[in-house]
């Protein structure tokens, strides 16, 4: 049986575009946070475990500010 | 162009953005990124913020790739020259690659304490970097005594206010009249007073440091102030600007000054006999370039949001020919979160010579301010209110006139634009006391 590897989440808020609607904080409570009531901070490399709530916060970000992705490959041999 | 190679030097946040828009834009052959830290591309806002305040980890700042971009990562190298001849970067190890076009995205460095001033002590600290961040918090975990920040821009107000929230005592000298005077202005910048004031930060405005003390160990113990004072430290940020890495260009033949490395709208660098350097292109906070939407007016933006759009332009202008090149005229944007609130503007706020609060109160730390240029509006401020921008960066795009007019159910009933006190206008001394 051929299991893949792990794919790590990596994510990204754009401060601009984030209009503090908070819609991410409710989805993803543990990585998503509020430091006052309008500064959005995040953990860039939350853990595999919480991507659907990951998911499921960018797909509820009014603004649209959220990105997925990966981390760089910065290892990757060519 | 869609074969051959392409160097991107400078692994952060431009470089990385500029490395999947090439893919992007078709661009099949070898790409090298090469970066002076040895690690993955990283986002630098949280690391005055929640990386220093302990809440972030620094190395949950990594950024993601958004795409794969098969590329060759060249990290813990510093580029020190480059040889345009023969088409080479010159790496600190002594390798020299190989380019058929290059993309230029060193960015900045942190402006260190000035070497007149002497030797900086053992506990005066820069923030820039990963590793910057990671000392200083090790060193604000330490029990200081207090701690000084020299440089009330975005970075010590944000620096200041981590400590805050750690409850470190804090003592902040700033040469202008009020914290962020020089990105906001010191009219609109008064309420930046209050700010410090309740979150017990020991605010010295108009104030510089004339010397950093130290002990017979080299520990750092205390600063002598220019109002003659002096404050026991334990630990000092210098937080005055940043400066263009640019010192491996030098004999290159590339146009630098002491603002960056110049390039067009199109990201296309200049020569010294102000030729388009063939086959070489900026982006991000290393560039300086005419922004079209200004009249051309060259600037330099130490923003987030321009790297990332400068790195496409530049990607896309590198792949494609003459006829289809994209011009770079983002509207600027930045943001800053510190004591609890959060602050974002749009377009050149130092551009202007007058504002105007159009919206909310300055007292209540929630409110706009508009920027104007003789008659027309050039920039915006939301303070607490991170939702109106949008209808201003329209405004301003459409180089509408100032004041704007706007009818605003919370426009305040006083509202006769005065001198947004830059150093090139004076400021309104009675602004917001």
């Amino acid at each position: 049986m051929i299991t893949k590897p792990p794919v790590q989440l990596r994510i990204v808020v754009d401060l601009n575009r984030c209009q503090s609607y908070g819609q991410c904080v409710f989805a993803a409570p543990t990585v998503f946070q509020f430091h006052g009531e309008e500064s959005l901070e995040y953990d860039y490399a939350p853990g595999e475990h919480v991507r659907t709530e990951v998911e499921r916060a960018a797909a509820a970000c009014p603004a649209q500010a959220i990105t997925l992705g990966t981390p760089a490959a910065t290892k990757a041999s060519r | 162009m869609n074969t051959g190679h392409i160097v991107v030097v400078g692994a952060s946040l431009a470089g990385l953005r500029a490395a999947e828009a090439l893919r992007d834009e078709g661009f099949t052959g070898q790409l090298t990124l090469i970066g002076d830290e040895p690690y993955p591309p990283y986002d630098r806002p949280p690391l005055s913020k929640a990386v220093l305040s302990g809440r972030l980890n620094e190395a949950h700042t990594e950024l993601p790739q958004l795409r794969t971009i098969d590329a060759r990562w060249l990290l813990g190298v510093a580029a020190t020259g480059l040889d345009r001849p023969h088409q080479q970067v010159i790496l600190a190890d002594g390798r020299r690659i190989d380019f058929d076009k290059l993309l230029i995205a060193t960015g900045t460095r942190a402006r260190p304490w000035p070497v007149a001033a002497g030797i900086a002590p053992r506990g005066v600290h820069l923030l820039r970097g990963r590793d910057d961040a990671a000392k200083l918090h090790a060193a604000l975990q330490a029990d200081p005594r207090r701690v000084l920040v020299i440089g009330g821009g975005f970075t010590g107000s944000e620096v200041a206010s981590s400590c805050r929230d750690l409850g470190l005592a804090v003592t902040l000298t700033h040469r202008g009249v009020a914290p962020l005077s020089g990105a906001l202005g010191a009219t609109v910048a008064h309420f930046t007073l209050g700010l410090h004031r309740d979150a017990g930060v020991d605010l010295r405005i108009a104030t510089t440091v004339d010397t950093l003390d130290s002990d017979q160990t080299g520990q750092l113990r205390r600063a002598r102030l220019s109002d003659g004072s002096a404050v026991d430290i334990d630990v000092a940020v210098v937080a005055l600007g940043a400066v263009s890495n640019i010192d491996w260009l030098a004999g290159s033949g590339l146009l630098t000054d002491h603002h960056g490395l110049r390039c067009d709208a199109f990201c296309r660098v200049y020569t010294t006999e102000g030729e388009f350097a063939d086959a070489i292109y900026a982006a991000g906070d290393v560039a300086y370039w005419p922004h079209p939407l200004y009249h051309d007016r060259l600037v330099r933006l130490e923003h987030w949001g321009n790297a990332v759009e400068q790195a496409r332009v530049a990607a896309h202008n590198m792949v494609h020919d003459s006829g289809e090149l994209r011009v770079h005229d983002q509207l600027p944007s930045f943001w800053s979160n510190q004591f609890g609130v959060n602050v974002k503007a749009i377009g050149l706020p130092a551009a202007a010579d007058q504002v105007v609060i159009t919206q909310g109160s300055p007292a209540e730390r929630k409110f706009v301010a508009a920027y104007g240029q003789k008659d027309r509006l050039v920039g915006a401020l939301a303070v607490n209110s991170p939702r109106v921008l949008d209808g201003y960066a329209a405004l301003i795009q459409a180089r509408a006139p100032f004041p704007p007019m706007l009818n605003a159910p919370d426009a305040p009933t006083d509202h006769d634009p005065l001198p947004a006190g830059f150093p090139h206008t004076p400021a309104s001394a009675t602004a917001h006391p």
